[in-house]
This record gives structure tokens, C-alpha cells and sequence, in this order.
């Protein structure tokens, strides 16, 4: 299994706890699906008097390793701010960095993240940034301390699954040894499975889950696709090719006819 | 003899229940901070729609189910009800939203660009598409508590606003604040907007589907409309924020520009209590009785809840949503 900061997860399947119809449903999609890790925002939820106490509680009881995010800030400091409320909350070094640099894409600001990213890294945060597939981006993320990257497959909440194949693939083949988890525009369970057949080391969802009319199966469905894909990367699947080739030979046919 | 009860909480789950209750000749006495319903309580806050197809979309069962008698339960109660229905709208490039709202409900049809005219004028041109939920309704939340608590004393209903010692068994009604005894209650922040917009005629509440701000409208009457609602899990009771405003005001714009030249009445900002299903539920502690975990379904619940309350203390009949047995 991936190991992040040196802790070692138990599962592929990352989840988001926002948008359930219920906690409850939150908690049977966790259970169904052995998750290992649940993201969840702080930005909206704190309120004056850390008045989120009761949903946090729940997170806390899913079983999984928690991941506080910035999900909302759109400055550095914001970022900052935010990711010290959340360690202070959940009582974790680990940070979901996410800058969002575009209101309507919900794009992360590659400037304000490897800034965010700087910071935090030195003020002794595990920083898990939100990223795009850009590899440049991604060497400057590392060279200030990140040791973790969480590039998109598409934005966030679209459902388009891996949408720059080539980025991606070329991100995966510079930076063999980093952990890589695809967060974001996941729809399906098969867009999953072709992030972990091609390498990647996890994947982070939540809107294709939570909106699911049957969150706990859509769930399970996605734990299962990403162990399937890990599988088929592990086992070094064929080679696609033009040419039929019969699986038991073809006798009484001349060859190259 | 007499049954005698208490009710704790004059919100919408203690008045219905109390009014349950004093219906089937229960003598009982309600204990409210205040004399009457006002801003104190969460359902004061509500938008006051009866639409038990349109919650199907993601609330339990039960919900649906049980609140389809809620209209006729306040009609009974001599509640001004609009039986209008509901229509479901989205804006053009979030089409699917639509289409994903119709596969999870029931009790719709579609309406074309002309259809919707129909119904609704001023949405002429505004969208080809819409859902009507023809058998939902509505009704004016503050006027529906104010109506409650005014028909109370004549069926006999005592009033206490302080520490008063309890007549028969407790029936628990104070939504959120009953955290002290209910640990697994939590507090879903809601924000609401009341704006005046005499330009624009609507004459049923409108939901405006979006995927990340989920919207409706509630005509209040007199070109006063209830925007609704933002959803945070935070017990926070106060605070309404700049992003809520901005989203739930741009929502209403995008639905009907007119919004843009309307008047902000009122900024409003509560707490919905809710169980981890987000279902209400009876829950018996000793001598007590708790009606809570209303959520976002204060006037579509309360009824049904309040009818089994009833049912429990009268007949002994245990309640469908009791304790844990259900959901």
C-alpha cells in the first residue's frame, strides 16, 4: 500500500465527506469501501466557536486516517491560516494544500501553492498540494519540501475522469519514487482503474460517491476498480497491437496468406 | 381520567405536538422561553415548503412517505396552505442536474418552455425545461407557528416561560439546545435571505439546481420571497456570511434578474438540529420523550411526529420512528 510521510495507508481509495445526504451514509460508504483516508474541509465548517465539533466527531469515528483540507481558500494566507486551524483540530501534520486560483474551474493557482506549500513545509506540515499535471509545477512542489503530489485527472466535481492522458503519464514516468494520487474529476470507477493501471498511486474522490444514488455502492465499486487497476500495473499488462493473435494456435491456414 | 403531558420547545415540533396532543383531550402544559414564536427558534428560519418528492431526492424514506399527509395536517389546522406544487429548473449548461433529479424522485413531469409559461409567466423564456411536482405545497412558516400558538389556549394549553415542574411525561421539543441529553444531535447551519421583489410574480416555490449551490425561492405573498438555504455542518447558530449571501443572491439572480432590483428584507441564520441520518425520530430517556432531528424537514416532519407522540401517549401505539428502529 502507498505510504505518505512514512505512514502507510490501507487503502488505494481516498474519500472527501462532504455532500452526503447524510453522515450516516458517509459512514456505510467508509465502511463498504475500507477507505483509508478522509479528507475534510475546515474553512466553512469552524465558525466562531469551532462550532463543526459534532461533524468533525464523525469523521474522526470513520475508521480512516484523517486529511484536513483548505478546500475554499483562495489566497496563501488564507491557506495558511486554515491549514493551522485544521492541525490544531485534528491534531495531524498532514495538509490537503489546496489554493484555488480560478472561482469557475475551481483550478488550483500554481504561484500561490508552491508559496502556500513553502511555508508550510517549513513551519513542519506534511503538505498534500492540489495540483494540476504540469511536471514543472510539480519539480518546483518537491524542491520546497512536498513529498507528495495530488495532481488532477479533471476539475474538480466534472466526472471527466484522466483528461490529459499525456500529462499525466509523462508526470508518472518523471517522478517514479514520489507517491502520486489522482484528486479530483473522477466520475466513474473505470476512470479510476485506469489511474492505478497506469501507475498512479491512489486516488482521491468525493462528488462521484457522495452524489451517487447509492453512495455505499458507488463506493465499494471504486475500491474495487482501483485495486483492480493496481493489480494490472503490477502485473505488466500486454502491449496493445493491430494483428489478431489466436490464443491457441490456427492449423490448416498458411501463415501471412 | 385526564392524560396530562409536557411540551418543551414552542418551535414547530413543540407546537405541533402540543396541538396533537390538546386535539385528542390531553391536558398540557408548554414550556417556552418565550411567550411567543420568534426568532429563538430554528423553524422561524424555515422556508415552509411541504415537498416530501423533491427531498426524495436525497432524504430516506420515511420522509417522503410520511410527509405527504403534512399538507392536509396544517390545512386541518386552519393553516393557509398553497397547493401549487413545485417546479425544478437548472441553468443551461447544468442540464444533467435536471435529468439526474428526475431519475431519483418521483411524483413529476416535465414541462416544456411552454408548459412552464403556463404556470409561471414571468419564467416565460427564461428556461425550455422544468420539473412540476403538482401535488407539493407550501405555506408562510412564521404566520403557521403564529397560528398554532394562538389556537393553543383554546384547547386548553397552559403556558410557562420559566423552570416549571412537569405534569405527566415530558415530551422534549427543544430541538438543538436538547444536545445536553442527545449526544449524537448536531447542528447543520442553515442561511436564508428574505428579499421584496414587487416586479416578479411567482407563484410557487421554484428550486434552482446547481452542483455546487443547491437554491430555491419561496413566494411569501405581497412580492416577498424566502431564498433558501445553505446546508454547513457547523452548530453555529449566528454569523451569516458574505459567501452565503453572494451565492444564494446570485442563484436568484441567474434565476430571474428582476432579483437584482429587489430589497433585502431580512439576512436570517439557524441551526437545523439532525440525527446522523438525518431522520427525526421519537426517542424515549425515562420520563422523557424527545421529538427531535427535524433537519430540513421542520414543517414536512413535525406532523407526523407530532401524530405519533400522540399516538404513544393515548394509545400506547409505538411510534414507526422510534429510538433506532428505522432508517
Amino acid at each position: 500500500m502507498p505510504v505518505f510521510y512514512d505512514v502507510e495507508v490501507t487503502s488505494r481509495l481516498m474519500l472527501g465527506t462532504a455532500q452526503y445526504p447524510s453522515p450516516k451514509v458517509l459512514a456505510e460508504a467508509f465502511w463498504r469501501s475500507g477507505a483509508g483516508v478522509a479528507t475534510v474541509s475546515v474553512r466553512r465548517e469552524a465558525g466562531g466557536e469551532r462550532a463543526g465539533t459534532a461533524f468533525w466527531d464523525l469523521v474522526r469515528d470513520l475508521g480512516a486516517r484523517v486529511l484536513p483540507n483548505t478546500a475554499g481558500c483562495h489566497s496563501v494566507r488564507e491557506a495558511v491560516t486554515t491549514a493551522h486551524m485544521a492541525r490544531e483540530l485534528f491534531d495531524t501534520p498532514w495538509i490537503k494544500l489546496e489554493v484555488i486560483g480560478h472561482a469557475d474551474t475551481l483550478q488550483p493557482d500554481p504561484f500561490g501553492l508552491v508559496e502556500a506549500a513553502r511555508i508550510l513545509c517549513e513551519d513542519g506540515f506534511q503538505v498534500f498540494p492540489y495540483t494540476t499535471e504540469d511536471v514543472v509545477l510539480a519539480d518546483r512542489l518537491l524542491s520546497v519540501g512536498c513529498r507528495v503530489l495530488m495532481p488532477w485527472g479533471a476539475p474538480i466535481g466534472t466526472g471527466l475522469g484522466l483528461v490529459n492522458r499525456y500529462g499525466l503519464r509523462t508526470l508518472r514516468a518523471q517522478f517514479p519514487d514520489v507517491p502520486l494520487v489522482i484528486d479530483a474529476g473522477l466520475g466513474r470507477p473505470s476512470q479510476a482503474a485506469e489511474a492505478t493501471e497506469m501507475g498512479f498511486d491512489a486516488v482521491l474522490l468525493n462528488t462521484a460517491v457522495a452524489k451517487a444514488g447509492d453512495p455505499a455502492a458507488m463506493a465499494e465499486g471504486f475500491a474495487k476498480a482501483v485495486e483492480a487497476g493496481r493489480l494490472a500495473y503490477e502485473a505488466d499488462p500486454m502491449e496493445p497491437r493491430d494483428m489478431a493473435a489466436p490464443s491457441t494456435p490456427v492449423v490448416g491456414r498458411a501463415f501471412l496468406a | 381520567m385526564t392524560l396530562r403531558a409536557t411540551v418543551v420547545g414552542g418551535g414547530v415540533a413543540g407546537l405541533c405536538t402540543a396541538t396533537e396532543l390538546a386535539s385528542r383531550g390531553v391536558a398540557v402544559t408548554l414550556v417556552d422561553r418565550e411567550k411567543r414564536p420568534g426568532p429563538h427558534a430554528c423553524s422561524w428560519w424555515a422556508g415552509g415548503m411541504l415537498a416530501p418528492f423533491c427531498e426524495g431526492e436525497t432524504a430516506e424514506e420515511p420522509v417522503v412517505r410520511l410527509g405527504q399527509a403534512a399538507a392536509g395536517w396544517w390545512e386541518g389546522q386552519g393553516v393557509p396552505v398553497t397547493r401549487a406544487g413545485t417546479l425544478v429548473v437548472t441553468l443551461g449548461r447544468d442540464r444533467q442536474e435536471l435529468d439526474r433529479f428526475a431519475r431519483r424522485t418521483h411524483g413529476h413531469c416535465t414541462l416544456d418552455r411552454a408548459g412552464l409559461a403556463e404556470l409561471e409567466p414571468d419564467l416565460d423564456d427564461r428556461f425550455d425545461r422544468a420539473l412540476f411536482f403538482s401535488e407539493e405545497a407550501h405555506l408562510d412558516p412564521r404566520r403557521a407557528l403564529g397560528h398554532l400558538r394562538d389556537r393553543l389556549p383554546a384547547l386548553g394549553v397552559q403556558f410557562r416561560t420559566g423552570k416549571t415542574d412537569a405534569h405527566g411525561p415530558v415530551f422534549d421539543c427543544r430541538g438543538l439546545a436538547a444536545r445536553d441529553a442527545l449526544p449524537d444531535l448536531r447542528g447543520v447551519k442553515g442561511e436564508m435571505l428574505v428579499l421584496h421583489a414587487p416586479d416578479l410574480r411567482l407563484g410557487r416555490p421554484v428550486r434552482l439546481l446547481h452542483p455546487r449551490w443547491p437554491f430555491y425561492v419561496v413566494p411569501r405573498g405581497d412580492g416577498v420571497y424566502m431564498l433558501g438555504a445553505t446546508q454547513i455542518e457547523s452548530g453555529e447558530r449566528v454569523r451569516p456570511t458574505v459567501r452565503s449571501a453572494l451565492e444564494l443572491l446570485s442563484a436568484a439572480y441567474a434565476l430571474h434578474p428582476a432579483f437584482g432590483e429587489a430589497e433585502i428584507l431580512e439576512i436570517g441564520v439557524d441551526a437545523r438540529p439532525a440525527f446522523p441520518d438525518n431522520l427525526p425520530r421519537l426517542r424515549q430517556q425515562g420520563e422523557v420523550i424527545h421529538v427531535n432531528g427535524l433537519f430540513r424537514h421542520g414543517f414536512l416532519m413535525a406532523p407526523a411526529l407530532a401524530r405519533m407522540a400522540a399516538d404513544l401517549l393515548c394509545n400506547n401505539v409505538r411510534p414507526e420512528l422510534m429510538n433506532e428502529d428505522h432508517g
